[in-house]
């Protein structure tokens, strides 16, 4: 069981890194946000299964839950402040395909 | 730091790693349609709530794992887990709106089937 | 459970202030104990240590938290018919589930489809509600929101949705069937 639960955290690991192709690539400030939203989901529950594997969930469990919040914040915050700069408008026209 | 044997439960142990495997299903979903689908509107649909889904199975299964020694303070942890699984569903609705309204009064334009064709 | 008890005593003597007026009276309402105790759930909960040194100092942060936004949890609208509400918002809550698995799979199918693009047809299709009162339409625009295929983009003070649809067949159900529950739950 240990060793299923460090294969899905390899796994969850890989998916963070194709999720941050859209957070490094992504064509407007809005697709880098949603790229980094959701490596924070994924990384919630990295750090549950990480305590799992060290025989620590209690202790990670509160690491996790601040993490959550965070990330929420975060986005809250970051897509608050984009929408009052206009330099979406123009990375959008010149960097779509 | 040592832990109490665990109860070996062979239906139990399926059902955890049947959640589990479906949550990492709903991941990928989720990470492969943010890197397919053509514009940010979109990618909202796949980011916001494939990953939520993904979220609720992954977290029911490390909750259910957890609680198979059963104790007081393990059924806490389990509780802990599932109060994240709470305030995820509460502020992922909330997270997305907030982007999809910062594009909007941006003045993105929404890809439509319409303009691909001429 | 909780809730029942706190708001039975007080539902006589309760009048339903508008939200503007801030007497003093406002902070030892309803709002103020529900805030109170759910706080100190939580805090019990996350805490996990039952000495009485952690129990006096989650009874004084709780308090300070309920003290400062006791009237945002639990806005004053609300008090008169809480634990009829809850009690069928907790039989909403399964039948969304339902919905939001249903419809993750059809996202799912969409995003692993290998011509997506031709399967796809994203619009903004706007529709006018019945709905009146704030939380009735929150919770709608968020149970929109949650049911893949369909964000919430707009709501204006007329109640007048936007939402954005992945395809035209995750727009046809609503508003219909959703609405009609949110409707039922809250009384309206």
């Amino acid at each position: 069981m240990d060793l299923f639960f460090f294969y899905a955290s390899l796994y969850l690991g890989l998916i963070m890194l194709l999720s941050l192709y859209r957070a490094v690539a992504g064509p407007t400030v809005l697709d880098r946000l949603i790229g980094v939203n959701a490596i924070g989901s994924k990384t919630t529950v990295l750090l549950v299964v990480i305590g799992l594997l060290y025989q620590r969930v209690d202790m990670f469990v509160d690491i996790a839950l601040a993490y959550a919040m965070l990330n929420f914040i975060a986005v809250l915050a970051a897509s608050r402040f984009f929408q009052k700069r206009k330099g979406l408008y123009d990375e959008t026209r010149t960097g779509e395909r | 730091m040592t832990k109490p044997g665990r109860v070996k439960g062979e239906g139990m142990d399926a059902v955890i790693i049947l959640l589990m495997v479906s949550g990492l299903l709903f991941f990928t979903g989720g990470t492969i349609g943010i890197i397919r689908l053509p514009d940010f509107y979109t990618r909202l649909h796949p980011a916001g709530k494939l990953d939520t889904a993904g979220h609720v199975l992954a977290m029911a299964a490390m909750a259910l794992y957890t609680v198979q020694v059963f104790s007081g303070h393990n059924l806490l942890t389990a509780v802990k887990i599932m109060l994240i699984v709470v305030f995820v569903f509460f502020t992922s609705p909330t997270a997305t709106h907030a982007i999809i309204d910062a594009g909007v009064r941006a003045g993105l334009q929404p890809w439509t089937r319409k303009k691909e064709r001429p | 459970m909780f809730t029942s008890n706190r708001t039975s005593d007080r539902q006589d003597s309760f009048e339903p202030t508008p939200p503007g007026s801030k007497q003093g009276k406002v902070r030892l309402n309803a709002g103020f104990c529900l805030t109170f105790l759910v706080m100190f759930a939580m805090w019990l909960v996350f805490s996990g240590r039952f000495d009485a040194f952690h129990l006096i100092l989650g009874v004084l942060s709780s308090l300070i938290v309920a003290f400062l936004s006791g009237d945002l949890l639990f806005p004053a609208a609300l008090d008169r018919a809480l634990p009829l509400v809850w009690l069928r918002f907790m039989g909403y809550i399964p039948w969304l589930l339902l919905q939001i698995l249903k419809a993750n799979l059809h996202v799912m199918y969409l995003v692993f489809h290998p011509r997506m693009r031709e399967l796809i047809d994203p619009q903004i299709m706007e529709f006018d509600s019945q709905l009146s009162s704030d939380v009735a339409r929150t919770t709608f625009a968020n149970s929109i929101t949650l049911t893949p295929g369909t964000i919430t983009v707009n709501v204006t003070a007329i109640g007048k949705f936007s939402v954005h649809c992945i395809d035209a067949e995750s727009g046809k159900p609503l508003p219909g069937e959703m609405e009609s529950k949110i409707a039922q739950v809250f009384m309206e």
